[in-house]
């Protein structure tokens, strides 16, 4: 799996005199776990929106899945699959409704909607649940759903932002062996959290402080190069929280 | 009961004994449903003057409900909650003055710059910002240079030390802060409760809710809450060391293959991942060669293996699991 999922070469977003993004250079490869962090205001979400063919760059070059995001950014969209925490779900919508919605909005048949639906909830337990309002789910199970859904139509890769923020720590690793399963089948992830613990679990991880990478490797050579015992010493070392 | 805050004289309230041993919360079997939804269970604690107090507890444990009637905002069905000597339904005028309060959601006016949210708060409380800035120095200081910018444009972190100063400006002798660090970067979060362990100089109470199992170890006591019912209060040290079997962390070059190896094996109990290792307990007790031979039949390589001391994260889990009283 050694195919470029993501490629970017100097990158960079400019809003007016501001350079959210200065430069960046990174390669994504099939099957990976790529954790993406920063501090707040860093620019992890100005970089992502481009990624997700959601917002252009000022200059660079930038594919996503082979297709290039400046100039089909729509393409991009049907070759991703995306999850944040401000939104996922419908939640006056019950579970089977959600993944109806999704499942015709990715353009997926009647039949297999039916087939992948009976699938997922097998897997997440949610028989139970088919019928109940999103609003009526705990946290946790919303953020197990949100993410089945969104790599319901198996894209190349899904961008996941702070999926598990607020979440147990029973919850936290539940969703993560779903994501270790997911790029066991080939679906590349690319995602941000604030847990420095699951950056360990990424297989390669990247800082970005004040726009730019200051960092990209291994969490192991990375904590080897700072001389550090874990990802949090490391990003406490390098990452400044931006004071503007 | 006599009401105690009413009758001392300021000056005289700290030689007061009977004051010095008041709670500064006092919850008794409290309780409060919506709908069939049972969201707080006969909640019973207490917290202690200048007590860092924390409560742990997944999404949806009740640690909001409770909040919001330590902050005379809801009440509760059934029990009786006293804050700072007072009940907080017959007492919540004078309570509202003494305490406060940054809930989930940041609190702040995003449409006015953060000088104007600071004199607002300070405003509605009958204070000025000159009149306690000694309180909020320390923190205000690091956004004060942005302060005619507009607190929309403000990143996570910067929002959190604003709202943090605008909950203390009116010099509050309980500080009630809900999740006051999710979503916000490691580096702030750090800061933030470099803050927060200065305020005790202040004499400030504080209780706050927390996700993150590294903030309970930096409290006084911590109380674990899941599904309305209380777990454990009791310092984050005494938690940490009530874990009930021996740990052991171990390692291999792939992760997802090790963990679900290791749940395979006969003798594992349970087994979580923790950052580059995995977390186990044996029903033995113990690792002998079966488990490394094991493990070497299932394909995983550069396996190391050894105990390790329970954090304070891995009694929670083993809690979780049970649902039991520590």
């Amino acid at each position: 799996m050694n195919e470029k999922v993501i490629y970017v070469k100097n990158l960079v977003k400019k809003f007016g005199s501001f350079v959210a993004n200065d430069n960046l250079s990174f390669e994504v490869f099939g099957g990976e776990i790529f954790g993406f962090l920063g501090a707040n205001g860093a620019g992890k979400t100005t970089a992502i929106r481009i990624l997700s063919g959601l917002s252009s760059p000022t200059s660079g070059e930038v594919f996503v899945a082979g297709i290039n995001a400046s100039k089909n950014p729509e393409e991009i969209k049907k070759q991703i699959g995306y999850m944040s925490q401000k939104f996922s779900l419908y939640e006056d919508l019950t579970v089977k409704e959600n993944i109806m919605l999704y499942g015709g909005i990715y353009g997926l048949s009647k039949s297999l909607i039916k087939e992948r639906t009976d699938n997922l909830l097998e897997k997440l337990n949610f028989r139970e649940y088919g019928d109940k309002l999103i609003a009526a789910l705990p946290l946790g199970l919303r953020q197990k759903l949100a993410f089945s859904i969104a790599v319901f139509h198996e894209p190349k890769i899904v961008f996941l932002d702070e999926p598990t923020g607020g979440v147990d720590p029973i919850t936290r690793r539940q969703f993560w062996e779903m994501i270790y399963e997911t790029a066991a089948r080939g679906i590349t992830v690319f995602v941000t959290t604030h847990y420095m613990d699951e950056a360990e679990y990424c297989d390669r991880i990247s800082i970005m402080s004040e726009g730019k990478i200051v960092a990209l490797d291994t969490p192991e050579n990375l904590k080897k190069l700072y001389n550090a015992g874990t990802v949090e010493e490391v990003f406490i070392k390098i990452a400044r929280p931006v004071n503007n | 009961m006599t009401d105690q805050l009413s009758q001392g004289c300021p000056g005289k309230q700290n030689s007061d004994p009977e004051k010095q041993m008041q709670k500064v919360i006092e919850s008794t079997d409290i309780s409060k449903a919506f709908g069939s939804t049972k969201a707080l269970n006969d909640i019973t604690f207490s917290v202690d003057e200048s007590e860092i107090f924390g409560l742990i507890g997944p999404d949806g444990a009740g640690k909001t409900t409770l909040f919001r009637i330590i902050a005379t905002l809801l009440r509760p069905d059934n029990g009786e909650m006293k804050v700072l000597g007072q009940d907080c339904i017959t007492g919540f005028k004078e309570l509202r003055r003494n305490i406060g309060y940054m809930p989930g959601r940041f609190s702040l006016y995003q449409d006015l710059t953060v000088e104007e949210n600071l004199n607002f708060y300070a405003t509605v409380f009958g204070t000025t910002v000159k009149e306690n800035y000694d309180l909020i120095s320390d923190i205000y200081s690091h956004i004060e240079p942005f302060k005619k910018r507009l607190t929309g444009k403000l990143s996570g972190g910067m929002k959190q030390k604003l709202a943090l100063s605008c909950a203390l400006i009116h010099k509050p002798k309980l500080l009630i802060l809900d999740e006051p660090t999710t979503g916000v970067d490691a580096v702030s979060r750090y800061e933030f409760w470099a803050m927060l362990a200065k305020l005790r100089q202040h004499n400030i109470t504080i209780i706050v809710s927390t996700p993150y199992m590294d903030e309970a170890m930096r409290c006084d006591r911590v109380a674990l809450i899941q599904n309305g019912l209380i777990l454990s209060v009791a310092p984050p040290q005494k938690i940490r060391d009530g874990f009930s079997r021996k740990l052991f962390m171990i390692k291999a070059s792939e992760k997802y293959k090790l963990i679900i190896a290791l749940r395979k094996y006969p003798g594992t109990v349970t087994a979580y991942p923790f950052g580059d290792s995995v977390h186990v307990t044996f029903s033995d007790d113990r690792i002998d060669e079966s488990l490394f031979r094991f493990l070497s039949e299932e394909g995983l390589s550069n396996v190391t293996a050894g105990e390790t001391e329970a954090g304070i994260e891995d009694r929670f889990l083993e809690l979780m699991e049970k649902g039991a009283t520590a």
